[in-house]
């Protein structure tokens, strides 16, 4: 089908090419050139979505009061299962996936232009380019794809990226092990991701989005459920099984309790990844996937696969957050702040009404994960900074930079009272929508919401006190100097998207049933001035710890003796998984069947090679080389079988 | 067809023939000698061609034909025979098949 969105496929094409000639090319091209041929492709697709975004919201998008979604059909039936099943390869262009284009290109071209920076004199300088432009590919393809199939080819290669890019210093043993388990993490998750596809489409007929999202196919799915009360299993219904191991697959990406492990890991690849793969893209594809599949979770079995969405995510939210107070190492901080972030966003989702001004959850989790994409990698690339000017992760080996980095200070404090949730910054804007939501929802949803916003303001300015005031340490000869201007060009767009991000009307361009509805924040509402409140004592209490070295931190510590030690040493889940897989599955699975693959299975094959060895041992002094045995051979078996056919005739 | 002589004598003279060219190549170790055998072998049927096209269907040339073209493909064989146990001879100072055993397990 042709239409005037049909030159979407160049937004994805165009990164890939770049990949393709970038990765044959990594050798040969010179450093700076390949940065520039990734960040002029970048520009190219960016400048596309933008105006993408510009045409569909402001231009065709709104037909009769609802955005509509469009479909370009790329394939028709690219696999054929059956008549009823099979999958296309298309394009769906609807209000997320415009605003996710955006969000992709606006934070891939800022790590690129970063990294211009920061990747400065790298050996893997051009191979790091190539990696960039594949996930951006992917990731593209991933927001853009119409339907469960192809999301799901896409969720793949996004995981083979961020593995590549995790593992990126591959020299370094940590590094390789972090971005082993965060494939190893992803993929478990993915197969039940999977299953949940097959289920759908099993039960459904179809992969679509568009068909599976329209009302007569959630009619028909609740009909079926009412009438296969059989096809149940511990009293929630298949379909709604097939929603809940879709949204483990989410989990798993997202980085929701308890498959959250590998985020912390990652955090070894180089920082700029960090801030676009593990902050502000990747990461939000499990939101991104609730979302698209956001009316079957709604209506499927009156929103039981929703609940369990709203349960994770508040828990993991206020679970991450706690972990994030106590951890010394600003990358893990932010790793478990995004965690906490994406929680919040999961939360919202699962709060949210359908219909108007109820499905303002939706709408603010959508704006929510707009404003963090920001606010996060904008803090990832400070951290960056920093850590590219004390050459150091830990906290202990910063303090007192304010005057060192005016800039990065000033750019960092932005998107600290942003994440904190102080008005007027991106972050107070989405979270108080999302807390206002929840408040409707259920009150101790909105506890853990109200209590994750103290704690986050907390952290956050925890650490923006101790990198840029405290104690100072001897920083030698070698003073910590600002960023180059192309970080620095990064980091000053990023605040000001950070500053203004907050003013879009979203719920005018993105809610749950498409229509626009009007929001805005009632100033006196004693919600509002309560998380106002609650962030304001969370910085306070900050300042009051870390402006200047106090013992208060020791004191606290001390006080809260066992639990400040569990959440410094996250709750050990990563020590309960070792013991599991080790403990447990490897001893009482994996070394039973070892054992029986290597006496049983070996075994007779051994048995059988050593009986053909033996008997060729036998026979094979037949040949002995000399041409006249063999013509020996040959004229007593012409002999004998001139012999049979005269005996025979 | 010749007078006096029936095609079953012919045909023993060249089974005694063949039959004393496989012994020959059988028995013979030297290299050159087996080869000679193997003439032998060629030559008797090679008149068997003949006398058979002679006896039994003398209306035809076929047989006769075959018989050249074994005259002439024995001619070309013998030659890369020799070429063979030439360089063989040059490789191990060696004709003797039984010497010559690399070739086996």
């Amino acid at each position: 089908m042709m239409n005037e969105f049909s030159y979407l496929y160049l937004i994805p094409l165009i990164p890939l090419l770049t990949f393709i000639f970038l990765g044959f090319t990594a050798k040969k091209i010179k450093e700076p050139i390949s940065g520039y041929i990734g960040t002029a492709s970048l520009l190219s697709i960016f400048i596309l979505s933008l105006y993408t975004a510009y045409k569909y919201f402001f231009v065709v998008g709104l037909v009769d009061g609802k955005y509509q979604s469009i479909k370009i059909m790329l394939k028709e039936n690219w696999i054929h299962f059956s008549d009823k099943l099979g999958i296309d390869i298309g394009l769906l262009v609807d209000p997320i996936s415009v605003m996710m284009l955006v969000v992709v290109t606006t934070i891939s071209l800022m790590v690129h232009i970063y990294s211009l920076g920061y990747m400065h004199d790298d050996t893997g300088y051009s191979r790091f380019y190539a990696y960039l432009s594949l996930f951006t590919f992917s990731m593209l393809g991933l927001v853009l794809s119409s339907n469960l199939f192809m999301i799901y080819i896409f969720w793949e290669l996004v995981g083979v990226s961020s593995f590549l890019l995790i593992g990126f210093y591959f020299e370094k043993p940590s590094a390789v092990a972090a971005s082993k388990k965060a494939f190893i993490v992803t993929r478990f998750a993915d197969m039940f991701f999977l299953i949940g596809i097959l289920m759908v489409g099993y039960f459904a007929h179809t992969f679509d989005f568009e068909t599976l999202n329209s009302p007569s196919t959630y009619e028909t799915i609740q009909n079926w459920i009412a009438n296969h009360q059989i096809a149940s299993f511990m009293g929630i219904s298949v379909f709604t099984w097939a929603l809940i191991f879709i949204y483990i697959g989410g989990m798993g990406k997202s980085a929701m309790f308890p498959l959250h492990i590998w985020l912390p890991d990652a955090m070894e690849g180089p920082t700029p990844v960090s801030a676009l793969i593990h902050a502000a893209t990747m990461v939000v594809a499990g939101v991104f996937l609730v979302a698209r599949l956001y009316p079957l979770y709604f209506h499927v079995e009156d929103g039981f696969a929703l609940r369990i969405v709203a349960v994770v995510g508040a828990f993991s939210a206020l679970f991450a957050a706690i972990i994030a107070l106590t951890q010394e190492d600003i990358k893990r901080v932010l790793a478990f702040s995004t965690m906490s972030q994406i929680g919040y966003m999961m939360m919202a989702l699962g709060v949210s009404g359908f219909n108007g001004h109820e499905g303002l959850g939706y709408m603010a989790g959508m704006f929510h994960l707009f404003t963090h994409a920001m606010f996060k990698a904008l803090l990832f690339l400070t951290a960056g900074a920093i850590i590219h000017a004390v050459h150091s992760n830990y906290m202990k080996d910063m303090g007192g930079l304010n005057k060192y980095m005016p800039v990065s200070s000033l750019v960092f404090l932005i998107a600290a009272l942003a994440i904190s949730g102080i008005p007027p910054f991106a972050g107070f804007f989405s979270k108080d929508e999302i807390l206002t939501a929840a408040f409707e929802y259920n009150i101790f949803i909105w506890l853990v919401g109200f209590l994750v916003a103290g704690l986050t303001a907390f952290y956050m300015f925890r650490l923006y006190f101790r990198i840029f005031f405290n104690k100072q340490p001897d920083y030698g000869d070698h003073k910590p100097h600002e960023a180059p201007y192309t970080m620095l060009f990064a980091l000053i767009f990023l605040g000001l998207m950070t500053m203004i991000a907050g003013f879009i009307p979203f719920s005018e361009l993105v809610s749950a049933d498409r229509m626009p509805f009007h929001s805005h924040i009632e100033w006196t509402d004693p919600l509002v001035i309560a998380s106002i409140l609650m962030a304001a004592s969370g910085i306070g209490v900050a300042y009051l710890m870390y402006y200047k070295e106090t013992s208060y931190p020791e004191k606290v510590a001390t006080a809260m003796g066992k639990g400040y030690k569990w959440a410094k040493n996250k709750f050990y889940i990563d020590e309960l998984y070792i013991f599991i897989t080790h403990k447990i599955i490897f001893e009482h699975v994996s070394k039973p069947i070892a054992w029986f693959d290597r006496n049983v299975i070996d075994g007779f094959m051994n048995l059988l090679g050593l009986t053909v060895e033996k008997l060729a041992e036998r026979i094979k002094i037949i040949q002995t080389g000399r041409m006249q045995d063999y013509a020996m051979y040959f004229v007593s078996g012409v002999i004998a079988i001139v012999m049979l056919i005269i005996y025979f005739n | 067809m010749i007078e006096g002589v029936s095609l079953f004598e012919i045909m023993s003279l060249t089974t005694i023939l063949f039959f004393i060219g496989i012994y020959g190549f059988l028995t013979r170790t030297n290299l050159i000698a087996m080869l000679m055998s193997l003439e032998l072998m060629v030559n008797a049927e090679a008149v068997n061609f003949v006398a058979i096209n002679k006896y039994l269907s003398p209306a035809v040339l076929q047989g006769q034909i075959f018989s050249l073209f074994i005259i002439a493909l024995a001619a070309a064989e013998t030659a890369l025979a020799l070429a063979i146990i030439l360089h063989l001879y040059r490789l191990t100072e060696n004709i003797d098949v039984k010497e010559v055993e690399e070739l086996k397990y």
